[in-house]
């Protein structure tokens, strides 16, 4: 057994008092779960703490939560592995931190900490710091650690259309699909809607409106399916919407948030592929840049950011002759940014400043010969499904190794 | 690791020979400084900075195995200086390393070219930022030592980039868990303060410049703003595309979030050249948008005292 000390942030929205900092001390085995400390807390020492929970083993996906800033499951992070975490980014930051204002502009945490650690008369372990807990991000916060689901997790999820759109008439038993053509969804489908991913959202942080990871990793999971008949129609829904796929802005948050391995940002970018392949033009010249890039890169073999910008908003011949309003407000728009970096020199050569006269690599025929190479086959190559060579073997041996190591009655437990 | 002689296959990526060539300049003062030798990947091609494996992965896949096989050919392992490169090249190394298959297929590719990419053994060939190689190979005492100007008094907020600290197990964190800690080392071995703010392991929103600019420009002036309010100096970055963002893209960043900024933006290795004794105008800090003067007040105040 073990003490930690957990910091709690606290909202009672009966009191008419704004979010507060609570810490409780609790004792238990590093390797039982945060959650099990917060119930722990619960139990000895405040009923009215709030919490979502049900299944304790990463299933059923209520305990969604920050803990020490990271968006997760509550019952699928350990406590001693929390208490690490927070003594780390401590030393890390404390040893010489100018400022340590909590991330939250509310009451001085260490002020109420410190009364109430004094009010229960518990000590905290000496040299650790407290373990920071935190409801979910990006929603609003209904009771303590319990936030609003409805207003913007499954509004979003709506938002997708996450049922099947079947072509023609129902027939008259199942759907026959080959199982191969479901594998690849099978990652989307491992969603428990825990709602971690929306928590940590970057994109959502600056952009309420972004559709978001959740929802976006479920809009996949039905335009890869192979009995939908809306997949064109969908994707174009997405591209087309300013808060859509293109407005993900490639953070991973949501990959190291998601409990369950679903890496929604990478069915994100699967969603912008498909739409790519469909040929669907979008308003937020995300299908532009994306072709503008690869083209570049084929051409050149380094990057040609000028180029970039150029094609991003006014592609091809067309663009430029017929330029859209947003191409021209977005390129009368960097033209100070553009004089700011002469006027510093950062772009004070001609090959930066006129698209198209950046050098092309020595041997670029050896980058173009990649490139047919790669438009030939391509393959798409996902670990989630594949996992890594030789991965299942070697987890085996170590499970045997375990099971005939393990002293006798430990075998029951697991 | 320290104690040895650093000689890397340098991969200096396009945005440092581009919109921030202050960046390449001041990696190659600095490590001159250090005593580093670099050997530039110069026939090397673009990372796809994550936008061509959203084209198609195995493109992003063949055209890093490319630079790896370029480097391995040196006999060194890697470095790059660019948060994004890291993320994309390791994105793409980790599929590579994933499957003998996949990889003998990807080779196929570069067979023409008299490359191909081997995997290496565990703690055999690398990949690492700057940054990484700075805390991991060279050390942190080996830094101190060559210190001839410490960045007293001087408060540095780091801002990391998404791509070196995230996903974690793709990254390496397992083998190296402080890798997200690794900045703040860095400034407290070269004297300096950390400061401490929201935005520093957080999305700079430049990926979404083109596509999102208010969302983008939102994220850009928020962190600068966080970071000013806590009493930051300046941010130092291992990420130039980073930089463009929270230093070129500043004062239209400042209308998106409506409030004043001017914050200067350093380069990791401005900052390390700083502390070894370089002059501002060596590390080209003239060349920034936000306006670096006062970090050299800073240091002036600081050497006086």
């Amino acid at each position: 057994m073990a003490e930690y000390t957990i910091k709690v942030r606290r909202f009672q929205p009966e009191s008419g008092e704004g979010p507060y900092w609570e810490e409780f001390n609790v004792d238990l085995e590093p390797s039982l779960s945060v959650l099990d400390g917060l119930l722990q807390a619960k139990d000895n020492e405040d009923g009215s703490l709030a919490v979502r929970c049900s299944c304790r083993a990463a299933i059923c996906g209520s305990c969604g939560m920050k803990i020490n800033g990271q968006s997760g499951l509550g019952c699928k992070t350990q406590i001693g592995e929390a208490q690490e975490q927070a003594n780390k980014m401590k030393a890390a930051t404390g040893a010489t931190a100018a400022t340590a204002d909590s991330p939250i502009g509310v009451q001085a945490p260490e002020q109420s900490a410190g009364v109430n650690a004094a009010e229960s008369g518990a000590t905290a372990t000496a040299g650790a710091e407290p373990i920071v807990i935190e409801p979910m991000g990006n929603m609003p916060v209904i009771k303590d650690l319990i936030t609003d689901m409805e207003s913007t997790h499954w509004t979003k999820i709506r938002r997708v259309t996450p049922w099947l759109l079947p072509h023609g008439e129902p027939p008259e038993r199942e759907y026959v699909v080959e199982p191969e053509s479901m594998i690849d969804i099978t990652q989307s489908m491992a969603c428990i809607q825990c709602g971690a991913c929306v928590s940590s959202c970057l994109s959502m942080e600056a952009d309420p409106g972004f559709i978001g990871p959740a929802a976006l990793a479920k809009a996949y999971r039905f335009v890869g399916d192979p009995r939908d008949a809306e997949t064109h129609e969908r994707l174009h829904d997405l591209a087309d919407d300013p808060h859509g796929i293109y407005d993900c802005t490639h953070c991973f948050s949501c990959i190291d948030a998601c409990p369950k391995g679903v890496a929604p940002m990478d069915q994100i970018m699967r969603l912008r592929r498909k739409a790519g392949e469909e040929g669907i033009e979008d308003p937020n010249s995300g299908h532009d840049h994306e072709i503008a890039f690869v083209k570049i890169i084929e051409k050149k073999g380094t990057l040609d950011e000028s180029l970039l910008l150029q094609e991003s908003f006014a592609p091809g011949f067309k663009g430029k002759l017929k330029p859209s309003k947003r191409a021209i407000r977005e390129m009368l728009g960097s033209i100070p940014t553009a004089i700011r970096g002469i006027k510093t020199g950062k772009m004070r050569s001609l090959h930066k400043l006129i698209p198209g006269v950046h050098p092309k690599l020595p041997d670029q025929d050896d980058v173009k010969a990649i490139y047919a190479h790669a438009e030939e086959h391509h393959e798409e190559f996902n670990l989630y499904i594949k996992g890594e060579e030789g991965e299942l073997a070697e987890d085996d041996v170590e499970k045997g190794i375990e099971r005939s190591t393990a002293p006798a009655g430990q075998e029951a437990d697991k | 690791m320290s104690g040895e002689q650093i000689k890397v296959a340098y991969w200096p990526g396009c945005v440092s020979r581009g919109f921030t060539p202050e960046l390449h300049g001041s990696m190659g003062l600095v490590a001159e400084k250090l005593g580093w030798e670099l050997v530039e990947l110069d026939r090397a091609n673009c990372c796809g900075a994550g936008v061509i494996a959203e084209h198609n992965q195995e493109l992003a896949d063949t055209l890093n195995a490319r630079t790896f096989a370029l480097a391995q050919q040196t006999g060194l392992s890697m470095m790059n200086i660019c948060s994004t490169c890291q993320g994309a090249q390791s994105e793409c190394q980790q599929r590579l390393d994933a499957d003998s298959a996949y990889r003998a297929h990807i080779n196929e590719a570069l067979s023409g070219q008299g490359l191909s990419y081997e995997k290496g053994e565990e703690g055999g060939w690398t990949n690492k930022n700057f940054l990484w190689l700075l805390v991991e190979d060279y050390g942190l005492d080996r830094l101190r030592e060559q210190v001839v100007r410490p960045l007293s008094g001087l408060r540095v907020g780091p801002f990391y980039g998404c791509y070196i600290v995230r996903p974690k197990e793709r990254l390496g964190y397992n083998h190296h868990p402080d890798r997200d800690i690794y900045l703040e080392k860095v400034i407290e071995a070269l004297g300096g303060q950390v400061v401490e703010y929201d935005g520093a392991r957080k999305c700079c929103g430049f990926p979404v410049i083109t596509m999102a600019r208010e969302t983008s420009l939102r994220q850009a002036g928020t962190h600068v703003g966080d970071a000013i309010d806590a009493g930051a100096d300046c941010l130092v970055t291992p990420c130039p595309l980073c930089h463009l963002n929270l230093d070129m893209q500043q004062p239209e960043a400042a209308k998106v979030v409506n409030r004043d900024l001017g914050l200067a933006v350093l380069h990791l290795p401005q900052l390390v050249g700083l502390a070894l004794g370089a002059e501002p105008a060596e590390l080209g800090m003239g060349k920034h948008i936000a306006s670096t003067r006062w970090v050299e007040e800073r240091l002036t105040a600081g050497a006086a005292a």
